[in-house]
């Protein structure tokens, strides 16, 4: 049963309510999953595939598409929700989620699911086939984008950074990434783990169009797509620095203690989906 | 093994470490110049997929030469191998052939992950092309890349390709590209010694040739450790010894069949011979091959050792670590008493 029809006239906070839903539902499926950080994208990627994006559901390879990069691969239940809302991964086989022989493995690979583009997973690779990808379409003449979507996290690593100097070096005006900033990694709170602020003013002064929203305001989010997507043919990468609030749109997981997974019981998934389902948006 | 103090009285002439790139030909071997630079520029003339790659080290690898022919299809990475094998990939992606050069060390040590997920995993049609292979620099461990064999054997997907001389380069080259998916060639460049055109050779992906035949030895080996068997054989015939040579320049896929016919002759000495540690690369390909399938001929491997490896002239550290045509015949006479 599809929780909201395809096509037009649904709105963006429906779209963003469904994608959460889907992800709970793998969540439950498996009894685990980054079920917080999947809550805290829900909005980015509703933008991204519901209005920045150009693509085809029926043809996930379709050329002209926009491209759409997972660097955190582990975030793959968001992606799949949104794929599923998308209609590009039909929405039965959520079921599967993790599942032996399943396409929706725990960490999104290329080569598994119809729409994941890169095989992530390994922190830090995104960005830098995203810079590939941008010189390669410049090559072909296509007006095609890349998205990528990295986490606060892969800061720490050194190739974001390289592919950071090379975007702004090669006036990748194409390239539109995306960093979740919900502050929090493996060993602990992003900003302690090792501190990447004051980073708008390094991302500025690496060469890009910066812009810092509050990730789970959807007009926000909608106005920096539109901005970002404003900037091809000005010469300069894009980034989206997101603030988001892990668990977003359940509230006993937005107040639960952070941790980079977030503590969910068996009977809870289940309460997750009540309290999801007493904010369904129209 | 790292020198003590300097002594001044060894009576022997000290050598002075070449330059980073110098030719590993010897005086008088006859050489081509950028084979790999040249033949790339040949292919790129008629395959408008293939673009240039690099770190930072175009001029090193030759690829200048495909820059200054095709300075728009060539991408400068600066020194960033990660980035540079990530790009790779997403050019791949979008349909280009990329050819993407830097040292081997920084291939198979720095960048491994990001050739691992990036290009192997995800099965990306890109062809990495690396210099300074094995023990060809005399600046110790920063540049000897002696486990690169190793490294990419154990790779999924990863084509491994360790070319003997320039006539080998100018034919691996097209092969590479004409083989889907990713491969990795070892990158002899510059003044790059010319041999195996004399023995009516051609390069074949996946081919294991028996360049010359022998009765009592079979060197097994490939890269420039051909060339040195080649002269070890010419060499010992001075001593009696008829030895052959079969060169294997694709690593991976192995060729099975034409080395365990070889190895099946009775009563011949088969000896590995690689410009790489012992561990991991030809010779434990060859064992474990013989070994699966019964073929038991006596056996010697020879390789670098197991240890990081000295700084200084290489002809000097070729004599030491045992891979020079010296010390490949010294070694068969001692197995042959």
């Amino acid at each position: 049963m599809r929780t909201a029809p395809l096509g037009h006239n649904v709105s963006l906070e429906r779209r963003a309510w469904n994608i959460r839903r889907h992800a709970i539902l793998m969540g439950e499926v498996q009894g685990q999953g980054y079920i917080a950080q999947a809550l805290d994208v829900a909005d980015i990627l509703a933008t991204a595939y519901f209005h920045a994006m150009r693509y085809r559901p029926d043809d996930p390879a379709w050329e002209g598409r926009d491209r759409f990069l997972l660097s955190n691969g582990h975030y793959a239940i968001a992606l799949y929700a949104a794929l599923i809302e998308a209609g590009i991964i039909p929405e039965e086989e959520l079921e599967t989620y993790g599942s032996d022989e399943s396409r929706l493995p725990m960490s999104g690979m290329a080569s598994y699911t119809p729409g994941m583009e890169m095989s992530g997973g390994s922190l830090g690779l995104g960005l830098s086939i995203a810079v590939g990808k941008c010189l390669g379409l410049k090559r072909k003449g296509s007006d095609s984008r890349v998205y990528t979507l990295f986490s606060d996290g892969e800061l720490d690593e050194g190739s974001v950074w390289e592919a950071i100097m090379s975007a702004a070096h090669y006036k990748l005006d194409n390239l539109i990434a995306i960093v979740d900033v919900n502050n929090q990694q493996a060993d602990g709170p992003s900003t302690t783990v090792m501190g990447f602020e004051p980073l708008k003013e390094k991302l500025d002064a690496f060469g890009w169009f910066v812009q810092r929203i509050d990730g789970n305001d959807l007009a926000a989010v909608r106005t920096a797509f539109d901005a970002a997507k404003a900037q091809h043919g000005q010469g300069k990468p894009s980034m989206i620095i997101a603030d988001t609030l892990m668990g977003k749109g359940v509230p006993f997981l937005e107040a639960r203690e952070k941790n980079h997974f977030i503590r969910v019981e068996a009977h809870e998934w289940r309460l997750a989906l009540d309290a999801l389902d007493e904010r369904k948006p129209s | 093994m790292k020198p003590a103090a300097p002594k001044t009285d060894t009576g022997k002439p000290r050598l002075t470490t070449s330059a980073m790139i110098a030719s590993i030909a010897s005086e008088g071997q006859r050489t081509k110049p950028a084979p790999f630079g040249h033949a790339l520029v040949e292919l790129a003339k008629e395959d408008g997929s293939i673009v240039g790659m690099t770190a930072d080290l175009g001029k090193y690898t030759d690829l200048h030469i495909f820059a200054q022919a095709f300075p728009d299809r060539y991408y400068q990475m600066g020194m960033a191998e990660q980035l540079l094998f990530g790009a790779a990939s997403g050019l791949a992606a979008e349909g280009f052939t990329p050819v993407a050069t830097t040292y081997a060390v920084f291939a198979s040590r720095r960048a491994y992950d990001f050739i691992h997920q990036t290009i192997a995993e995800e099965d990306r049609n890109v062809k990495i092309a690396c210099a300074l292979p094995g023990l060809t620099s005399g600046y110790g461990p920063s540049h000897q890349a002696t486990e690169d064999l190793a490294l990419f054997r154990a790779m999924p997907n990863m084509v491994v390709i360790d070319p003997c001389d320039a006539h080998e380069i100018e034919q691996v080259v097209p092969a590479m590209v004409r083989h889907r998916g990713p491969v990795y060639m070892r990158l002899l460049r510059g003044q790059v010694p010319l041999v195996l055109d004399e023995y009516g050779y051609s390069f074949e992906l996946g081919k294991a040739k028996l360049l010359r035949d022998g009765y009592e030895v079979l060197f097994i080996s490939s890269g420039i450790m051909t060339m040195r068997a080649l002269e070890a054989a010419k060499a010992l015939v001075s001593d009696r010894i008829d030895a052959g040579v079969l060169h294997v320049p694709t690593i991976k896929p192995l060729d099975a069949a034409t080395i365990l016919a070889c190895c099946a002759k009775p009563g011949r000495l088969v000896v590995v011979a690689e410009n790489h540690t012992v561990n991991g690369g030809l010779g434990e390909a060859v064992a474990g091959l013989l070994m699966r399938e019964g073929v038991h001929p006596a056996f010697r491997m020879i390789g670098l050792p197991d240890e990081f490896l000295a700084a200084g002239a290489l002809p000097t550290l070729h004599d030491r670590y045992g891979i020079s045509t010296e010390a490949l015949c010294a070694r068969v006479k001692g197995w042959l008493k």
